[in-house]
């Protein structure tokens, strides 16, 4: 494997997804990329004045605006007819709630950008507090369990199908574990000439409460009950689908991580398990993941 | 309109009509926006800055202008694209008013901090609660603070004028910093007037290519907007404070630079009107000034020595060039549309702070007006004259709403 374009000596927490997730597109985009973060853990961590782990041009400006400045980025490479990748790199909280906006309007605009979700389901970077993205019943420091509380009261936003809705033309979900996936998935869409958004299964060790050797086990078995489908749209339609050969009870993958504990500990949490094993079961139908 | 109003010298001079045209201001700035050759423009509708960026869009449309233009979901969003293009080695344009600068507030800081020379017109308008579309400065001196420079315009022909000088202050290597050239949203945007265009030919000459040491580029990476921790922030805002300090001799250079190639001058960073030997001395920014200078005039003519003083950078506040042309004034008066509740107003606190250290003990007495859009007549001037005449004795009142309608209250 060549060198990566994330450098070594980056502060995010051991058993991050993060790093791993951005050194895989990096791998496939190659060094002639450009990458444009919201603020993020991603940002924190990387980028410490006077130290940078990128080793490809990277711009950050804010929390809310990624898409944005990724839009005159590439507009000024085209002006310039440069064929460099121009790719956004954000959280959830950016992608999801406070840069739908800006999300929405280079979607629509049609700019030639990979947008690239490294979702891990909550504010992590403040401190774990409930996102759009954050799943049903899942524990945040703003939907805690407690005697009125089950956590998060929501399911999770339909990202994919917003970007669809925008007719971005390659939209796909990811997942950290699955590596080859992902960097065949970010080639894909950077050969698109349009938009392209990938959403990036990502587990935080702090968010999620989970031992730092077992990030990636936590993130297979999210694949692997069917809660999270590894699926790949062009144009709208469904193209491709990566099977489970044997669907996983949720309870497997709720187990691995502390955010669901209180599901296991409440009498109420029985009946939540089969809400959530029955969105696991509508994904299996839906995606027909199983043979 | 008036012709350019103080140096004596420019008083002889007939004026050059040789390209003399009338148009709307917001075409003229259009126009003067085209001959700066931006590479990326974005921008959002609001009233009354639109006409400019529908102008621009149609020269762009036309072919008449070789810029993209991106038309985008907010004006948060129009400022973040430039950020982007900026970064990416674009010369980068757009113009927004009142709600629009609100909501571009926090990318204002962005693009100050990583010091990207955008220039953009502001059309000055009052902001909301309750709406009002109308002219008022509350919006830019709002924005006072967020680390761009700001040229308060009097006319059309200056409105033109400084959008070219912006470009060469922002992008002068020293500086590195943006700029807001502020216009009377309707009185300057709206107004037909005969303004002299800018030549596309001399202004290229004017105006070097803009050739940014760094940018987004993978031949070279570097990173953008990386955080800076209390070991390093410090450093960042003190050289933006030092490239502000810096820019006070940068706008008087572009200045006469600008008088030298297309042979108009305003003033740097001030200017006056009849001050020299002036005892009650008006301050003032934006297009008020010629309902000023006529209230001067009248006022002159009864025997009463009253003179004004332009500020054209408010920032850079221009300290040294006020206490200048300020040592000789028996008393003040601040005029401005913008009041900070629960203060008194932007210029007239600034101005009082520029003085306090110096030797000057004028009274100082200061009134906003104009807000919303009330008109500022030559009676509101007079009126000025008298209390500030008599401040001379006793202040009164040091800062009050001097067009305040006492019956609705």
């Amino acid at each position: 494997m060549e060198k990566s374009l994330l450098a070594p000596g980056h502060r995010a927490c051991a058993g991050c997804a993060m790093p791993t997730t951005i050194k895989l597109v990096l791998d496939a985009a190659g060094p002639n990329t450009i990458v444009v973060s919201p603020t993020s853990c991603l940002e924190v961590t990387t980028t410490p004045f006077p130290e940078s782990a990128w080793c490809v041009p990277w711009i950050h400006s804010l929390f809310e605006n990624a898409a944005a400045v990724a839009s005159g980025v590439e507009v000024m490479l085209k002006r310039k007819c440069k064929d460099t990748n121009v790719v956004v790199i954000g959280g959830d909280g950016s992608t999801f709630d406070i840069g739908m906006g800006s999300n929405s309007g280079m979607f629509e605009r049609g700019h030639k950008i990979l947008y690239v979700c490294y979702d891990n389901e909550a504010y992590m970077n403040t401190g774990v507090q409930r996102s759009g993205s954050t799943p049903f019943c899942a524990q945040t420091t703003t939907t805690p369990s407690g005697s009125k509380s089950l956590g998060n009261p929501r399911p999770k936003k339909d990202m994919p199908a917003i970007a669809m809705a925008h007719k971005v033309p390659y939209v796909a979900t990811a997942s950290v574990a699955y590596p080859v996936d992902l960097r065949r998935k970010v080639k894909a869409a950077l050969r698109v000439n349009g938009p392209s958004y990938i959403q990036v299964n990502a587990p935080c060790i702090t968010g999620w409460t989970f031992d730092a050797g077992t990030m990636i086990e936590v993130a297979r078995l999210a694949v692997e009950t069917g809660l999270w489908p590894l699926a790949e749209w062009v144009n709208g339609e469904l193209v491709g689908v990566k099977k489970v050969r044997r669907a996983k009870p949720v309870e497997e993958y709720l187990k691995s991580q502390g955010r669901y504990r209180h599901l296991f500990k409440r009498p109420e949490g029985a009946d939540i398990l089969k809400q959530i094993q029955a969105m696991a079961d509508a994904n299996i139908a839906k995606y027909k993941l199983a043979d | 309109m008036s012709q350019k109003m103080s140096s004596q010298a420019y008083a002889d001079k007939p004026a050059r009509s040789a390209n003399m045209k009338v148009v709307e201001g917001s075409y003229a700035v259009a126009h003067a926006v085209m001959c700066c050759l931006p590479d990326v423009i974005s921008a959002y509708p609001i009233t009354p800055q639109t006409h400019i960026v529908e102008h621009l869009s149609q020269m762009v449309a036309d072919g008449e202008l070789d810029s993209e233009f991106l038309t985008v979901d907010s004006e948060f969003s129009a400022l973040s694209v430039l950020v982007g293009a900026s970064a990416a080695g674009a010369r980068s344009y757009s113009s927004t008013t009142s709600q629009g600068l609100a909501l571009m507030y926090e990318v204002l800081y962005n693009v100050s901090g990583m010091r990207l020379p955008i220039v953009m017109n502001v059309a000055n308008r009052a902001l909301s609660a309750p709406l009002n579309i109308w002219n008022d400065q509350q919006d830019s001196i709002g924005a006072r603070d967020v680390g761009w420079l700001q040229i308060y315009v009097e006319d059309v022909q200056e409105a033109v004028d400084a959008t070219l000088q912006a470009y060469k202050i922002a992008e002068d290597p020293a500086i590195r910093t943006p700029i807001m050239v502020c216009m009377d949203g309707y009185i300057l945007t709206h107004v037909y007037e005969p303004v002299e265009l800018l030549d596309k030919e001399l202004s290229r000459e004017f105006l070097p290519p803009f050739q940014p040491e760094n940018i987004l580029d993978p031949s070279d990476p570097k990173t953008f907007g990386a955080f800076a921790d209390p070991t390093t922030y410090t450093e960042f805002r003190y050289l933006q404070f030092e490239a502000q300090q810096k820019a006070l001799g940068t706008i008087e250079k572009v200045a006469k630079e600008f008088e030298e190639t297309f042979g108009r001058y305003y003033g740097g960073l001030v200017d006056s009107y009849r001050a020299e030997d002036a005892e009650i001395v008006i301050v003032t920014m934006g297009s008020v000034i010629g309902t000023i200078k006529d209230a001067i005039d009248a006022k002159r003519a009864e025997g009463k020595k009253v003179g004004l003083v332009k500020v054209r950078s408010y920032r850079p506040f221009p300290v040294q060039a006020l206490r200048k042309t300020l040592k000789d004034a028996s008393v003040i008066a601040v005029l401005e549309k913008d009041v900070a509740i629960g203060g008194e107003a932007g210029l007239l606190t600034d101005l009082k702070a520029a003085l306090y250290n110096s030797s000057i003990r004028t009274p100082i007495i200061g009134f906003t007006a104009g807000l919303g859009g009330r008109d500022i007549t030559i009676k509101d001037i007079r009126k000025i004259v008298e209390k500030a005449d008599a401040a001379r004795k006793k202040i009164e009142s040091e800062f009050e709403f001097l067009d305040l309608r006492m019956e609705i209250l």
